[in-house]
């Protein structure tokens, strides 16, 4: 079987995926599976999805080639990947399009989305507007205080943001609480989920609309670069911008593919999120995947400094990757990650995603010994505007002083 | 014959609906629950949910999320649920005991280590709420194989075809969700109920239960018209909190009564 004809037709990449999910939900994802196979063959669906990419969201986002961090760093070269250049800031927005033209398809007048960061719940909220579509976000209510101009934001769109209080009020609660939406609203509602996970066709359906990723690359890097990358280097928290740009080389089999984890204050320490490196598999959001978890299976709390790779779990065809051996998974600690986010802002005039940063510290750690002619593609997944205030707050830059105080 | 259907064989007998409470493991306390248990025999329970707390519960409403949170502040897991079947079972060799909850802690302890586990503790059945049946399949023969009864959920958006797929891994009874939403939800239709019962029963020779937005006598006796069993769990869960842990037994088992006794007052159904 070809590793990309994944995954089965119930959803199954391997032992992982799958529908776990209460039988009150299983007539909407049938529903949902049957729509979206019709969608993703009607060229007219299509048409229309390529031309909001290109037109509202203003792809193909580029390939740029960082020349000074590359010299700096004295050995491969590095390529980014250009999501940050998105309409919204991120890759998310490529899949809320997708998603929200299914929901209009569907004659669903509601969408709803969880949150975290809030980066997929301003996508959301975005093309909501843009369509002309309710939306509810549920954002953990620990995530709402931490995410202030995301909620703003949100609220500017149109959209209702509903904090969630239970279990430890983050990203993964907000997903419980709108599963208990849609199962109560079924009739009216589309769910709008932002990662590669949760039940069939969830994961394959993200992963198809944020394969655009990979797709471009694969165009692109041959005429800027002159060939493929030898490696290709994207964060995974949920995992959807990493499996956006990997499906389309998984047949590329001379190009590595690395994913990289957030290890927050360390392995060791218990405080991380890298469930691919530390977590074991089980069930949690309607899929079999890799999960952090406690010797009861109860899901435990993560951290990472990056909202939007602290999540428990991971997309299910990650988990398939890393036991088939095509990806690996390393991880990257808050520090690292923030040193990596400097180098990016001072060298290149980019400031990255605290997510994404995790992705270029890992490339800056193995380009050094590397030969100049290597090169490595990392997925600059977003921007990080959103990020100001952690950064401030962890680097002890104080934004109220003179610039030139805070430069050194 | 298990406990499962040696209790609707007799209740059948006897043209009664049967009553089953959820309550979950850990709220208030173990020793709580165990005495929430019996009272809630002594107060005409036919069989018991025993709920096992699960950091995520997807599918239940606030109610059965807040008593989940309870008891994990008391770290009560899976092994502690069975602890307190053990201890349940050294008093009472007749009603029946399902285990309700989430896949994850069934897998993290191993499927088969927790059917042994839970057949020696004296657990007459399991309903994992998101193990539909077409993920399921090994699990219940698993089960099966230990005369453990697989419980599982029907809903009203299951359309006949699936009924019958669901029938054929089903033991026990099978559940069916009276509404669209989640546990303690609060807009029961009861006609809608007894459509839904009839197309049921073409495809499932089981006695089937009906849960999910029972909330009083009313909509009880509403329900027992149509059903073979009665299942209340969120109502009974705002009993345990509403008032001092101590009390807890004594007003779960008191409110229970209450149900009994408007059950019990409905005519005799004629066995079919």
């Amino acid at each position: 079987m070809q590793m990309n004809d994944l995954p089965d037709a119930r959803g199954h990449f391997g032992p992982y995926g799958g529908v776990f999910v209460a039988e009150t939900l299983i007539g909407a994802l049938d529903e949902l599976r049957s729509q979206y196979d019709e969608a993703r063959r009607d060229p007219a669906f299509r048409a229309e999805f390529e031309r909001e990419l290109k037109h509202y969201v203003g792809r193909p986002s580029p390939v740029y080639h960082a020349e000074r961090w590359s010299r700096e760093l004295g050995g491969a070269q590095i390529w980014l990947k250009r999501e940050d250049l998105n309409h919204t800031g991120a890759h998310k927005v490529n899949n809320c399009i997708g998603q929200a033209l299914l929901a209009r398809r569907l004659g669903k007048p509601r969408v709803i989305a969880e949150t975290g960061a809030g980066m997929h719940g301003v996508a959301a909220a975005t093309v909501a507007a843009r369509y002309g579509l309710e939306c509810v976000v549920y954002m953990g209510s620990e995530d709402v205080r931490r995410q202030v101009q995301n909620v703003y934001r949100m609220k500017l769109l149109g959209a209702t943001v509903v904090p969630v209080e239970s279990g430890s009020k983050t990203l993964k609660d907000a997903l419980n609480e709108a599963m208990r939406d849609w199962v109560t609203n079924v009739d009216t509602t589309f769910y709008i989920i932002g990662t590669v996970a949760g039940p069939h066709p969830y994961p394959m359906m993200v992963r198809d609309f944020q394969s655009v990723i990979g797709r471009e690359c694969l165009v692109q890097m041959p005429e800027a670069a002159g060939r493929q990358p030898d490696v290709v280097i994207a964060c995974v928290g949920g995992g959807s911008n990493a499996m956006g740009i990997f499906h389309p080389y998984v047949s590329h089999e001379q190009v590595e593919l690395v994913g990289v984890e957030a290890a927050g204050e360390g392995i060791g320490t218990g405080r991380h999120a890298a469930s691919l490196t530390a977590g074991r598999p089980g069930v949690l959001h309607g899929n079999r995947t890799y999960l952090l978890q406690d010797e009861n299976g109860q899901i435990v709390e993560t951290h990472s400094v990056s909202a939007g790779l602290d999540y428990p779990g991971v997309g299910p065809e990650h988990a398939w990757l890393k036991d088939s051996g095509r990806a690996s998974y390393v991880t990257i600690t808050d520090a690292e990650a923030l040193a990596a986010f400097h180098a990016c802002c001072r060298i290149e005039g980019i400031i990255p995603a605290l997510e994404s940063s995790h992705a270029l510290a890992y490339a800056a750690k193995i380009a050094t010994a590397m030969p100049k002619d290597r090169i490595l593609l990392v997925n600059l997944s977003g921007r990080g505007d959103k990020d100001m205030a952690t950064v401030a707050e962890r680097s002890g830059l104080d934004f109220a002083a003179p610039a030139a105080a805070t430069r050194s | 014959m298990n406990r499962i259907d040696a209790t609707f064989a007799r209740l059948r007998a006897e043209g009664r609906t049967a009553l089953i409470p959820y309550i979950t493991t850990g709220d208030p306390s173990l020793d709580g629950t165990l005495e929430v248990m019996r009272a809630l025999v002594a107060s005409g329970a036919d069989a018991i949910e025993l709920g096992v707390p699960f950091s995520d519960p997807m599918a239940d409403g606030p109610v059965i999320q807040r008593a989940s949170e309870r008891a994990l502040a008391k770290h009560v897991g899976l092994k502690d649920v069975l602890a307190v079947v053990r201890r349940f079972r050294e008093r009472d060799r007749n009603t029946p005991v399902v285990l309700m909850g989430y896949a994850n802690p069934v897998e993290s302890m191993g499927v088969r280590d927790f059917a042994d586990r839970a057949k020696d503790a004296g657990v007459d059945g399991a309903l994992v709420v998101d193990y539909p049946p077409e993920e399921a399949a090994d699990f219940a023969a698993t089960l099966h194989e230990r005369d453990l009864a697989t419980i599982f959920l029907l809903a009203p958006t299951t359309p006949p075809s699936r009924i019958a797929r669901v029938a054929a891994l089903a033991r026990g009874f099978v559940y069916y969700v009276s509404l669209r939403g989640v546990t303690g939800a609060a807009h029961l239709d009861t006609g809608d109920v007894a459509r839904r019962l009839s197309e049921i029963r073409r495809h499932v020779k089981l006695p089937v239960g009906v849960g999910f937005g029972i909330r009083d006598a009313a909509s009880a006796r509403a329900v027992a018209a149509h059903a073979d069993a009665v299942i209340i769990g969120a109502r009974i869960i705002q009993e345990i909190e509403n008032g001092p842990p101590d009390g807890a037994a004594e007003r779960a088992g008191a409110w229970l009564a209450t149900i009994r006794r408007a059950l019990d007052a409905m005519p005799a159904k004629r066995a079919a």
